[in-house]
C-alpha cells in the first residue's frame, strides 16, 4: 500500500531544539545573565546602590561619566546625586524583573482565563465578560494606576498589580477571538462527539493552540511593562526613591540628557537588550513548540 | 475564428487575432518539455518534469491525475501565476508565435484574461466579495480592452446571457454572497469568456459543486467551447468528468506525464499500468452485483423518529430571530445492527445535521434511539451513548488536533471513558493501528506527518476505540483521492464483517454510496424524498430528484451518450423560511417492500 510510507523525523527535546535556533539560544544566555545579576546584585555591585560618594561628582556638582572618578571608581560614571550608576542598574535589574515577570505573567493568566472562558462558552457569561473587558479597555490606564497607587500604599507589588489590570485587556480580546474560531474547527467538535468534558477540551486541545499568541504577547509585553514602570514611577506611583529601577534612573535623569547622556543610555539600553532577549526566546519557543515546524528546526 | 452571437453582440472588435496559422492544424497552445521547480533548502526539487501537449482550438484536453500529480502546477506555469519560489526550470510554453515562460510580468498580463483565461475551483474566494458582479465584470473587461464603461457593462450582460444565468441585468447588481455557488462559477465563466479567450483553463471547476450543478457547469462549458472555438484545458481528479467532456487526456502521476491520447483509447485500452488501476479504484453506478439484503438481527442500532433540527436566525427588532433554518424536518430510519444505511443529497439537505444530532453537538427535538437508549433532546446525549455512535468527519487533517501524537489520539476516547490503564490503552491503540492498517511504528507521530488516506485511518481508528455500535461517516472517502478513497471503503467493509458494526454513511457521492450501502435514503431540503434498499432507489428511482441526482453522476465511460437538455441556473429553493412558516412535510408512501417515495 503507497499510502503507508512514513518519513523517518528527527526528535529532541525542547531545549536541545531551543538551543539550535542561535537567536533564541541567544536570547535565552541574556534572559540567564540578567536574572543572575539581579540575584548576585550584593557581590558584584561595586557599591551600595544609594550611597551617594563625596569622590562622586565634580566640584561643580555634575555627574561623573563613564570611567571617571578617581582610578575609574565608576565604571558607567555616577548619577545627579553622586551614587554609582552600574550598582544601580544591577540593583534596578531586580525591580524590572520582578515588574517584567510578575506583573506580564498576572496579566497574561487573567487574560487568557477572561478571553477563553468567554470564547469558548459564548452565551451571557462570554458577553458579560467580554463586555466588562470592553470597559476596562476605555478606561485610561494612567488614571486607574493614580487611583488604586492612591487608595493602596505604593509599593513594588502594587505596581505589578496596576501593570496587570491594564494589560491583561488586550490579552483577553486577542484570546477571546481566536478561541471563539478554534472552538468550531473540526478537532474540537470531534472531541466533543467522543464525550470530552469542557476541562480535557480547554486544556488540551484549546490552550496548547493559543500558546504562540499567549508567548507573543508575553514576551513583547515585558517592554511595555518595563516603560510602564518607569512611567508609573516617575508620577511617584511605582517603585519609591532612592531604591533604583530602570525606568525611574531614566526619569530621574532625562533633563540632562544632553549633559550626561550616560544616565539614559545605559539603563536605556538594559531594557533594550532584555526586550529583545526576551522577543527572541518567545519567537523560539512559538516554532519549537508547534509540532508542524518540527523537521525545519 | 468562429465565436458566438450572443458574446460577440453589443461589444466592439477587441485586439488583433492572434497569429496562430491556420485552426485546426497549427495548436494554439503547445506545452513543450515544461520542468517546474521549488527552491528547497537542499536545491531545486522538480514538481512537473518534461511535460508537453499540444492544444488545438475547440479542443478540450484533460489533464487527470491524483493530488501531488503536478496538474494545477502544470496550469499555474501556462498562465505564469506560479507561487514565490517555484519556477520553470525547462521547456516552453508556446502561446501562438511567444514562448509565455520568457514573457517579462507586464506583457504577461496583458495576455491573461485576454488570450489565456482560467477558472479555479471555489467561485466564492475567486470573487471579490464587496464588489458586485457587474463592476468586477466590468473591471475585468476594461483591464484589457479600451471600451467606455457603458460598453463594457453591454458587453458583460452578454457574457453573462451567455453563460445562461436568469435575470442577467438583476445579476449585474448582486454580490457574490447574494448567487449560489453554480451561479458564481457561471459569472466566473462568463468573466473568463467576456474577452473571448483563445485558451480557457479550468481546474477543477466542478469539484466544489453539488452533483445537479456539476451537471449544468459542464454542459454550459461544453457548449461555449462548441459555440466559440475556444480551447479548453480541464484540469480533474474526476475520470467521469474526463470522459464526458474532454477530447483527450493526459494522465500524470508525481510531476510526470503517465499518459496520453485520445479519450477513448485511454479508456478503453490504458496503456499504463497506473492509468488501469486509477480507472479501476473509480467508483461506478450499477458496478456491484445486487446483494441479498443483510439478514436483520435484534433490535436496531439507530433509530430516528421524527427528528427535527432547526436553527434561529436573522436579526429584526431588539435581535429578535425573523427567520428560521429548517436543516431537518421530520426524518425517520432504522439502522438495523451489521447495516450500512447511506444518506444522500446536496449541500443544505440536512444530512450532516443529522450526523450532528445524533453525536449530540447540535439541539433536536424528536426522537433518537441509539442501541436501546432514547434520546428526547441534545442533554440526553450522555458519554454512554456517544461510547456506541462514533462520528468520522470529511476532512481528517482537521478531526484531529495538529498538537498531539496519534497515538495520544487515537487512545484519547479511552481516557475519556475512563477505560483501563495508560499501559493497556497504548496496548489497544497499538492493536488498533495495526487493524486499520499503520505501523505501530506511527504513534508517537504528529497529524501533519502523514497523508490523507493515512490520516483518515487514524480517525477511523480512533472511532473504533470504544467498540461503537455504529459509525456515523461524515463524507468520510470525500476528501480523498480515488484510489486511497477505494482503499478506505474496502477498510470499511472488512471492520464491518469482523466487528457487527453499523454505518450511517453519508455522502454527495452516488457511486460511492452505491458501492458501498445496504439501504440508501435521498435527502432534499431537511426532508427524506426515497428510501429503500439499494436496488430500490439506484435501480428503480420513482422520485424526480432522485432521478435528477442519478443522471447528473458524470459517468466515466467515453462511449455513455446522455440526453441532451436546456437548462439555466435558477435560484435553488431554500431551507431558510421566516418563522412561523414551516415547510410542507411530504408524505411517503410505500411503493412495495419498504421502497418510500415521497409523493410530489
Amino acid at each position: 500500500m503507497t499510502d503507508i510510507a512514513l518519513p523517518e523525523p528527527r526528535r529532541r527535546g525542547t531545549l536541545a531544539r531551543l538551543a539550535r535556533r542561535p537567536l533564541a539560544f541567544a536570547g535565552l544566555v541574556v534572559i540567564v545573565l540578567t536574572v543572575l545579576a539581579a540575584i548576585l546584585a550584593p557581590w558584584l555591585a561595586p557599591y551600595d546602590p544609594n550611597t551617594q560618594h563625596f569622590d562622586g561628582l565634580t566640584l561643580q556638582g555634575a555627574p561623573l561619566p563613564p570611567g571617571g572618578g578617581p582610578d575609574g571608581a565608576f565604571p558607567l560614571g555616577t548619577d545627579l546625586l553622586g551614587r554609582d550608576l552600574l550598582s544601580r542598574i544591577l540593583y534596578g535589574a531586580r525591580t524590572s524583573l520582578v515588574i517584567g515577570v510578575v506583573a506580564n505573567g498576572m496579566a497574561l493568566v487573567v487574560g487568557t482565563l477572561v478571553g477563553v472562558t468567554a470564547g469558548y462558552f459564548r452565551g451571557l457569561l462570554g458577553a458579560v465578560l467580554m463586555r466588562f473587558t470592553d470597559l476596562m479597555m476605555a478606561f485610561p490606564a494612567l488614571l486607574l494606576a493614580i487611583a488604586l497607587a492612591a487608595i493602596l500604599r505604593p509599593s513594588l507589588w502594587i505596581v505589578a498589580l496596576v501593570i496587570a489590570l491594564v494589560n491583561w485587556v488586550q490579552v483577553a480580546r486577542v484570546l477571546y477571538t481566536e478561541t471563539t474560531s478554534l472552538a468550531e474547527r473540526d478537532f474540537v467538535q470531534a472531541e466533543r462527539a467522543i464525550g470530552a468534558g469542557h476541562g480535557r477540551i480547554l486544556g488540551l486541545h484549546i490552550l496548547p493552540h493559543l500558546l504562540p499568541t499567549i508567548i507573543v504577547y508575553g514576551t513583547l509585553g515585558i517592554s511595555t511593562t518595563v516603560l510602564l514602570e518607569a512611567t508609573l514611577s516617575f508620577l511617584g506611583i511605582g517603585v519609591q526613591p532612592p531604591d533604583p529601577s530602570w525606568g525611574n534612573i531614566i526619569f530621574e535623569s532625562q533633563t540632562y540628557f544632553q549633559a550626561a547622556p550616560w544616565l539614559v543610555f545605559f539603563p536605556g539600553l538594559a531594557i533594550l537588550v532584555l526586550a529583545l532577549a526576551f522577543n527572541l526566546v518567545g519567537d523560539g519557543l512559538r516554532d519549537v513548540l508547534d509540532p508542524t515546524q518540527r523537521e525545519r528546526a | 475564428m468562429s465565436r458566438t452571437a450572443s458574446l460577440r453582440s453589443g461589444a466592439v472588435q477587441g485586439p488583433d487575432t492572434p497569429p496562430d496559422g491556420s485552426p485546426g492544424v497549427a495548436p494554439v497552445l503547445s506545452v513543450e518539455g515544461l520542468t517546474v521547480s521549488v527552491a528547497t533548502a537542499a536545491g531545486p526539487r522538480p514538481l512537473v518534469q518534461e511535460v508537453s501537449f499540444a492544444l488545438r482550438s475547440g479542443e478540450t484536453l484533460a489533464i487527470a491525475g491524483e493530488s501531488g500529480s503536478g496538474k494545477s502546477i502544470t496550469s499555474l506555469a501556462v498562465m505564469g501565476l506560479l507561487p514565490p519560489n517555484v519556477a520553470p526550470t525547462a521547456g516552453r510554453v508556446m502561446l501562438g508565435g511567444t514562448d509565455l515562460l520568457r514573457l517579462p510580468e507586464r506583457r504577461m498580463r496583458a495576455i491573461r484574461g485576454d488570450r489565456v483565461a482560467m477558472i479555479f475551483q471555489e467561485p466564492m474566494t475567486s470573487l471579490n466579495p464587496v464588489m458586485t458582479v457587474g463592476a468586477q465584470l466590468v473591471e475585468a473587461i476594461r483591464a484589457h480592452e479600451p471600451l467606455s464603461a457603458r460598453e463594457a457593462r453591454g458587453r458583460a450582460l452578454d457574457a453573462l446571457r451567455a453563460v445562461r444565468l436568469s435575470e442577467p441585468e438583476r445579476r449585474l447588481s448582486q454580490y457574490p454572497h447574494e448567487l449560489s455557488g453554480g451561479m458564481r462559477q457561471r459569472v466566473m465563466i462568463a468573466m473568463a469568456l467576456a474577452l473571448r479567450p483563445d485558451v480557457l483553463i479550468a481546474d477543477e471547476p466542478t469539484t466544489a459543486l453539488d452533483v445537479t450543478v456539476q451537471r449544468e457547469v459542464l454542459d454550459l462549458l461544453r457548449d461555449l467551447k462548441r459555440d466559440t472555438g475556444t480551447a479548453l484545458v480541464l484540469i480533474t481528479h474526476d475520470m467521469g468528468v474526463v470522459a464526458e467532456m474532454a477530447d483527450r487526456v493526459l494522465v500524470m502521476k508525481d510531476g510526470r506525464t503517465v499518459e496520453e491520447g485520445p479519450v477513448a483509447t485511454v479508456f478503453e485500452a490504458p496503456a499504463a499500468d497506473y492509468t488501469r488501476a486509477l480507472l479501476a479504484a473509480v467508483p461506478r453506478m450499477g458496478a456491484r452485483p445486487p446483494a441479498p439484503p443483510r439478514p436483520v438481527a435484534g433490535p436496531p442500532v439507530l433509530a430516528l423518529r421524527d427528528l427535527v433540527v432547526g436553527f434561529d436566525t436573522g436579526r429584526g427588532l431588539l435581535g429578535r430571530p425573523t427567520h428560521r433554518v429548517h436543516a431537518v424536518e421530520g426524518v425517520s430510519l432504522t439502522i438495523a445492527p451489521g447495516e450500512t444505511f447511506a444518506l444522500v443529497g446536496e449541500s443544505g439537505c440536512g444530512k450532516s445535521t443529522i450526523a450532528r444530532a445524533i453525536a449530540g453537538l447540535v439541539p433536536f427535538s424528536g426522537e433518537i434511539e441509539v442501541a436501546g437508549r432514547i434520546l428526547r433532546g441534545q442533554r440526553d446525549v450522555t458519554r454512554a451513548v456517544r461510547r456506541d455512535a462514533q462520528l468520522v468527519f470529511q476532512d481528517p487533517a482537521a478531526a484531529l488536533d495538529p498538537r498531539m501524537r496519534v497515538g495520544d489520539l487515537v487512545a484519547e476516547p479511552l481516557a475519556i471513558h475512563g477505560i483501563g490503564s495508560r499501559a493497556e490503552r497504548r496496548a489497544k491503540a497499538e492493536a488498533l493501528f495495526e487493524r486499520v492498517g499503520l505501523p505501530r511504528t506511527a504513534l508517537d507521530r504528529y497529524p501533519h506527518e502523514f497523508s490523507g488516506g493515512q490520516r483518515q485511518r487514524i480517525c477511523i481508528a480512533r472511532a473504533l476505540a470504544l467498540d461503537p455500535r455504529l459509525i456515523v461517516a461524515d463524507e468520510s472517502v470525500s476528501a480523498l483521492d480515488v484510489s486511497v478513497q477505494a482503499r478506505v471503503l474496502a477498510l470499511l467493509k472488512e471492520l464491518q464483517d469482523e466487528l457487527g458494526v453499523s454505518y450511517l454513511f453519508i455522502s454527495h457521492d452516488m457511486a460511492v454510496v452505491d458501492s458501498i450501502a445496504d439501504r440508501v435514503a435521498v435527502m432534499y431540503l431537511g426532508q427524506i424524498v426515497e428510501t429503500g434498499t439499494r436496488a430500490q432507489v439506484f435501480g428503480d428511482p420513482r422520485h424526480p430528484y432522485t432521478r435528477r441526482l442519478i443522471e447528473a453522476v458524470p459517468v466515466p465511460d467515453p462511449r455513455h451518450v446522455r440526453p441532451p437538455r436546456l437548462r439555466e441556473a435558477r435560484e435553488i429553493p431554500s431551507p431558510v423560511r421566516r418563522r412561523g412558516d414551516p415547510p410542507a412535510r411530504m408524505a411517503l408512501r410505500d411503493m412495495g417492500e419498504g421502497h418510500l417515495v415521497a409523493e410530489a
